[in-house]
């Protein structure tokens, strides 16, 4: 089994170490900004997952699982938690679900606070959770790369047959 | 304002996530408590509930507050109620089946947390009063289902698997393409302000299309005449606990929604539809029947058999009345409780010999009375015999049916039912009564926990048959709430109705 990545290119790999902060902190950003303006925690999860998926595909997987050690399954639960429970407690006072409750005073630089950006916070967490879990097992799924399954085929027709 | 609505909803999803952080060997009994906590706190609202709308009428909350035709509404009626206790009922049976049958590999990939999105989706789909919404809890369901059929990634799974979610893709496009014509054409979706506008559309050519592309998309999911062909050669693949979930859930949603949005919603369709309805139902009774015969394994017969119970739940569509729709819930009820039991049983069997195929078992009738005297009072019920519950499913059919003058179909349901009970006999005398060939001694005893599920099912199914006044009263109210346009819209729009919220919120 060949453990290097598919493409081996200096540029990707130079464009990926400083693209990965700034995609991080554009996704927190995007998360913010997102109840009345374009973005939110869906879209802010698909930016922070593309920069860990970008190291994936410049480094390998195994890199890009070593450099950010995160249990994405347990982060995606995490995720459901959090966008539930911010939507529970209009229940208790007798409101319907998912009633938005908001502080009455904007913070500078953070902008309006309320139980919808704490859904949006567990949206986030789970879209990055798997959206990222997936393009992993993709691509750590070896009958994916013709690379590696033209060197099983051959093993199977040089090596002797098995009893 | 009914918002605990929502708690058959958040329960599952919460414990879901919660028992994916304890998906492991160690922490599974964590995970095994968390799940079954959610699904009997379920199963105790959902008795509630049942109450509750029995008792005080149609129940209605609004998600996040939004009025009615604007947010996504939640509707909870006679009909809607029955079918989440009776579905949270099955699942609480088939998670104690699990635990008793799966083996610990299952339990680590996520099969619980599938288990509990299932149940999600199901009871969203029960519970909404928005027909977008509905293709939401559709797909979240077919997700879970799609996860539980092929776990396990046995080629046999992954080729059924295949063939099920190509079929069911198929059927969610056309779901899709109705939902976005229907929205053309009256502006909303909000199933009583759509039928509200559908009285004063003067378009009847458009409006038969959406009909006849949601009884297709229903229709594939129910497994109906020529749209089953996914359910028989998926369902005998999975463990025994997940079809049997399978067989009491997913086609049953699909009949659900047929009841909901052509008995409600389009019923002007309906009634223009009903001869067509009518013998499509009739189609898929005897062809469900007679594919059942050709079978020689326990699981692929009652497959079958599961197709023709269908052709009465859409028999009771296709006679389009208030009595109609009554007696098909009632059947639909007794059926879902009936199938999910005989799967037990004949799973237990098929755990004991390791196989399903009939010519290789037999004798078990000796070994095992228990199992055998269950099963046959299954095939009692299943067959219609009294004092089970599958009499008074069927009776109540007949009845309306005659009533109504289809003559016809009453007859087809009456003669499928003898078939339905010599096909059944078929698997008694092959696994219970013949000789076994071999030596019974060596093969494993049935562990209380592999007979219970199918049994408590088979003692509900007598138990609703002795006291069937009960369910048959409650079925006809909730068949009258199910074709009474008028009620529920004033119960989700209030008595002006949903038009009335536009203008003054236009103003």
């Amino acid at each position: 089994m060949i453990k290097a990545t598919n493409y081996d290119s200096i540029v990707l790999r130079t464009v990926a170490r400083l693209m990965m902060p700034l995609l991080l902190l554009l996704s927190v950003f995007m998360l913010l900004r997102g109840h009345n303006l374009p973005g939110g925690g869906f879209i802010g999860g698909l930016v922070a997952s593309s920069a860990i998926i970008m190291q994936m595909i410049a480094f390998g997987p195994e890199y890009a699982r070593r450099v950010i050690r995160v249990n994405y399954l347990g982060l995606a639960a995490v995720g459901i938690l959090v966008a539930v429970s911010a939507s529970v407690p209009a229940l208790l006072v007798g409101l319907p679900f998912m009633r938005a409750f908001w502080l009455p005073e904007a913070i500078p630089g953070i902008g309006k606070l309320g139980t919808p950006v704490v859904f949006d916070v567990g949206v986030f967490l789970l879209v990055i959770a798997v959206t990222t879990k997936i393009a992993m097992l993709l691509s750590e799924e070896p009958d994916l790369f013709p690379m590696h399954m033209e060197q099983e085929d051959e093993e199977g027709v040089t090596g002797a047959p098995k009893a | 304002m009914a918002n605990h609505l929502f708690l058959p909803l958040i329960s599952p999803m919460l414990a879901a996530a919660l028992a994916l952080i304890f998906t492991r060997t160690k922490t599974r009994n964590v995970a095994r408590g968390i799940v079954l906590t959610s699904v009997v706190f379920n199963l105790a609202y959902s008795l509630w509930l049942v109450w509750t709308v029995a008792t005080t009428g149609i129940q209605v909350t609004q998600a996040a507050g939004w009025e009615a035709p604007f947010g996504i509404t939640l509707v909870a009626d006679g009909a809607s109620a029955l079918m989440l206790c009776v579905a949270t009922l099955l699942m609480l049976v088939t998670m104690s089946y699990s635990f008793a049958s799966l083996d610990p590999g299952y339990e680590n990939f996520f099969y619980y947390p599938l288990l509990l999105l299932l149940l999600l989706g199901v009871s969203g789909a029960f519970l909404t009063g928005d027909i977008f919404n509905l293709y939401v809890w559709f797909e979240v369901l077919l997700l879970a289902s799609f996860g539980l059929m092929t776990l396990g990634g046995s080629r046999a799974q992954l080729e059924g698997g295949l063939k099920y979610v190509v079929l069911n893709l198929l059927g969610s496009t056309a779901f899709l393409m109705a939902c976005g014509l229907l929205y053309g054409t009256v502006g909303s979706l909000n199933m009583a302000h759509v039928a509200e506008r559908m009285q004063s559309v003067n378009n009847p050519g458009i409006v038969t299309v959406i009909a006849c592309l949601f009884f297709f998309a229903y229709g594939g999911k129910a497994a109906i005449l020529p749209l089953f062909f996914w359910l028989p050669t998926s369902y005998h693949t999975p463990p025994v606990a997940v079809t049997a979930i399978f067989s009491g859930l997913l086609t049953k949603v699909g009949a659900y929604s047929l009841y909901r949005v052509l008995g409600l919603v389009l019923q002007d369709e309906l009634v223009r539809l009903a001869p067509f309805v009518l013998v499509i139902a009739g189609l898929t009774m005897v062809v469900g029947v007679f594919g059942a015969m050709a079978q020689m394994n326990v699981r692929r017969i009652l497959s079958f058999h599961i197709i023709s119970q269908i052709g009465y739940t859409i028999m009771g569509l296709g006679l389009a009345s208030a009595v109609g729709l009554a007696a098909g819930l009632l059947f639909t009820v007794h059926v879902m409780i009936v199938k999910t039991a005989l799967f037990f049983i004949g799973g237990a069997a098929e755990q004991i010999y390791g196989t399903g195929d009939l010519k290789k078992m037999g004798g078990l009738a000796q070994r095992e009375p228990l199992l055998a005297i269950f099963w046959f009072l299954g095939i009692l019920s299943l067959a219609g015999i009294p004092p089970m519950s599958g009499f008074f499913g069927k009776l109540a059919l007949l009845q309306a049916g005659v009533n109504q003058g289809a003559i016809g179909i009453s007859v087809i349901a009456a003669f499928t039912g003898i078939l339905t009970f010599f096909s059944m006999l078929k698997i008694w005398n092959e696994v219970f009564w013949k000789k076994s060939y071999g030596d019974m001694s060596k093969l494993p005893r049935v562990t209380p926990g592999l007979l219970l599920p199918g049994a408590l099912l088979v003692m509900i199914s007598l138990a609703l048959g002795l006291g069937a006044g009960v369910l048959v009263d409650y079925s006809q109210m909730a068949g009258m709430q199910l074709f009474d346009r008028a009620g529920y819209i004033a119960s989700v729009c209030g008595v002006q109705g949903c038009e009335a919220i536009v203008e003054a919120a236009l103003r």
